[in-house]
């Protein structure tokens, strides 16, 4: 269990990064959403992790810490999981906002759209005459 | 119980809650202002019987639900806690009296955040456990993000985005960072993580570290330090006047959240004592370096404005990390002034745009109406730049005189290069807005401007409310600098404080519940 929830965390925040630093509004988003789920999993397992056992008193369970799972990062977590939704929801109307402002869904709105097209036209002409040479060859 | 602690957050949220029922249109603005000044009035009582009560020396601990402070949430004041409970109110009156000269009216909502705002600041300085200070830091962003935003289009939106996205990824981290500390520590009180910090064993020390750095990153990202501040020209630039000013306390958040837990958690002679100081004081004398540079290439007065506020928080990193009582007083003091000038100087930049030439947002003031406005720009200028005889140059010269024997080089390098570079930049900038002449090209004028700037009316007279509002902050700062010394033993008995958290943590462990069992 422990290696599953490691590498799922791991593979969430990678993917969150990657989708943030592809500078779109909705991958934007969409990274950060996956950023908060990793971070949610990591705070619901640092009190470590025990299957099977309730965390909230019962009558019939001693009332040792051994007998119970540790209750604070579930309620931590709550907190975060309510925060993390609000942001997201308030960053969508932002990008929404942003995209009918600034008439594209790049980070740096038009301008980053420009340079966005120039880059990829560059990379294609690039590709383009590398492939005109080899064929020369 | 005491309940004092708890008010400076309650009021406002009370307050910003009454707002919602009083923002109908047929109503005006008046109940809202009415309201807005009765909280702020009521915060500002409060928070100077809080300093009275902290400078006697006693820390007051206050435990929400009775719970004691290891399992449940504490509210706690210091001296550090009420001086800057103090600050945050004595520059939201400002703010305040500069939007309720009519700016208050172009954004919805705007006092219901701006109450909002208050309570996250209140909650962060005088929180004892790191989930709430990230609860609060959420709070306070919240309501950044309303005031930032809220009737304002096209390139505001896009710096909101751009600032939007970079505290939640900040947040994010913030969380990873709590969550590896429990995880590890068992704990998320400050003065309990200190005790645990103290014994823990040598194998996991490496992985404290870690999540150890990850929050310091957090706290510099607020505070912008080097790798981190790109977010802060821009957004300050764009944002409104008011709203900037009252920003110019959220850096500060970050260097009083650096400070606390370097001081509390990290300082109590355990395996940390020290972590990551010299670090940051590279990185805060490149900061500074870079942040002059930015104030000589300003072209404008409020890009100006944000670039001296980012040369503050990195001077007050060189001088906290230097770590040494006298320092850190020194620091103290000048976190104060530089809060409250930053906030005048964006002030006043409103204040000149406003009444510019044909009004079209150029940072132009005409000679014949600039007496006052020229006069109250000297006295900010020569403030910020640190000069004499005002507040800045107390802060600086006690800064210098403090430094330790080692490290006198290259801070008295930093600081004093960086302090004549600004001075040629706001010099120029002055000369350049106040002086300039018809002939001079328009500067590049984004929408933002010409969206806020009044129409071009003739009155040349200032408006009332906004001068009133710089010249209180200018007040302020004579103030400051008129009785340096009473405010200056309050800042060395607080570093005294802060480089002892024995104390502290003797009088969290000390405060037991009232009725319930422990």
């Amino acid at each position: 269990m422990e290696f599953a929830l490691a590498s799922a965390i791991g593979l969430l925040t990678a993917a969150g990064v990657y989708l943030l630093l592809r500078a779109r509004s909705f991958d934007l988003i969409l990274g950060l959403t996956l950023l908060s789920y990793a971070t949610n999993l990591l705070i619901f397992t640092s009190g470590g992790l025990t299957p099977g056992k309730p965390p909230v008193l019962r009558d019939d369970v001693p009332t040792t810490l051994a007998h119970y799972t540790d209750p604070l990062p579930q309620a931590l977590v709550l907190t975060a999981i309510v925060i993390a939704f609000a942001m997201t929801a308030v960053s969508i109307v932002i990008a929404m906002r942003s995209r009918a402002d600034n008439g594209s869904d790049h980070v740096d709105g038009d301008a980053g759209e420009q340079a966005f097209r120039r880059d990829e036209q560059r990379r294609h002409d690039d590709a383009r005459a590398r492939e005109t040479r080899g064929g020369g060859e | 119980m005491d309940h004092l602690p708890l008010l400076p957050i309650l009021i406002p949220l009370l307050a910003a809650a009454a707002m919602l029922f009083v923002e109908h249109g047929r109503l005006g603005m008046l109940p809202q202002r009415v309201i807005a000044w009765t909280s702020l009035a009521a915060v500002l009582a409060v928070s100077l019987l809080l300093l009275r009560n902290a400078d006697q020396g006693d820390i007051s601990v206050y435990l929400l639900g009775d719970w004691p402070a290891r399992l449940g949430i504490v509210l706690v004041v210091d001296r550090l806690s009420a001086l800057m409970v103090l600050l945050g109110q004595l520059l939201a009156i400002a703010c305040l009296l500069h939007a309720c000269g009519g700016r208050d009216r172009r954004a919805t909502h705007f006092h219901a955040f701006f109450q909002f705002q208050l309570m996250g600041l209140n909650g962060a300085f005088l929180t004892g456990d790191l989930f709430n200070l990230f609860v609060f830091f959420e709070v306070l962003l919240i309501a950044s993000y309303g005031l930032l935003l809220s009737g304002g289009g096209g390139a505001r939106m896009r710096a909101g985005l751009h600032y939007v996205a970079f505290n939640i990824g900040a947040s994010t981290l913030f969380l990873l960072a709590l969550g590896l500390l429990y995880g590890l520590l068992g704990t998320l009180n400050m003065a309990e993580m200190a005790a645990r910090v103290a014994e823990v064993p040598a194998s996991d020390l490496a992985l404290v570290e870690a999540a150890a750095g990850m929050l310091l990153v957090v706290f510099c990202a607020k505070a912008a330090l080097l790798p981190m501040y790109l977010w802060l020209p821009q957004t300050y630039t764009l944002a409104p006047a008011a709203v900037a000013a009252l920003f110019a306390i959220m850096t500060k958040v970050g260097l009083y959240a650096v400070l606390r837990v370097g001081t509390l958690s990290f300082g109590l002679a355990g395996p940390l004592a020290g972590f990551a100081w010299p670090a940051l004081q590279v990185l805060g004398a490149v900061t500074l370096v870079l942040a002059a540079l930015g104030v000589l290439s300003a072209q404008r007065l409020r890009l100006l404005a944000a670039y001296l506020v980012l040369g503050s928080a990195a001077t007050l990193f060189v001088a906290f990390s230097l770590a040494t009582p006298g320092t850190i007083a020194a620091g103290l003091y000048y976190l104060v002034h530089s809060t409250l000038a930053g906030a005048a100087l964006f002030l006043l930049a409103d204040l000149v745009r406003q009444r510019g030439r044909g009004g079209a947002g150029k940072d132009m003031a005409t000679p014949r109406m600039g007496r006052m406005r020229s006069l109250l720009f000297l006295l900010v200028a020569v403030s910020l730049a640190g000069l004499p005889p005002l507040s800045g140059f107390i802060g600086k010269l006690l800064l210098l005189d403090a430094v330790p024997a080692g490290s006198i080089g290259w801070v008295w390098g930093c600081v004093l290069g960086s302090s004549f570079l600004m001075l040629v930049g706001v010099a120029r900038t002055g000369v350049h807005v106040f002086w300039g002449s018809d002939s001079e090209p328009a500067h590049a004028q984004d929408e933002v401007d010409a969206l806020n700037a009044a129409p071009a009316a003739a009155n040349l007279t200032a408006p009332p409310l906004e001068s009133a509002a710089v010249l209180l902050l200018v007040c302020y700062g004579i103030a400051m600098a008129l009785a340096a010394a009473p405010v200056l033993a309050f800042t060395r008995a607080t570093a005294d404080q802060l480089l002892a958290p024995a104390e502290y943590v003797r009088q969290i462990d000390a405060a037991l519940p009232a009725r319930r069992a422990p």
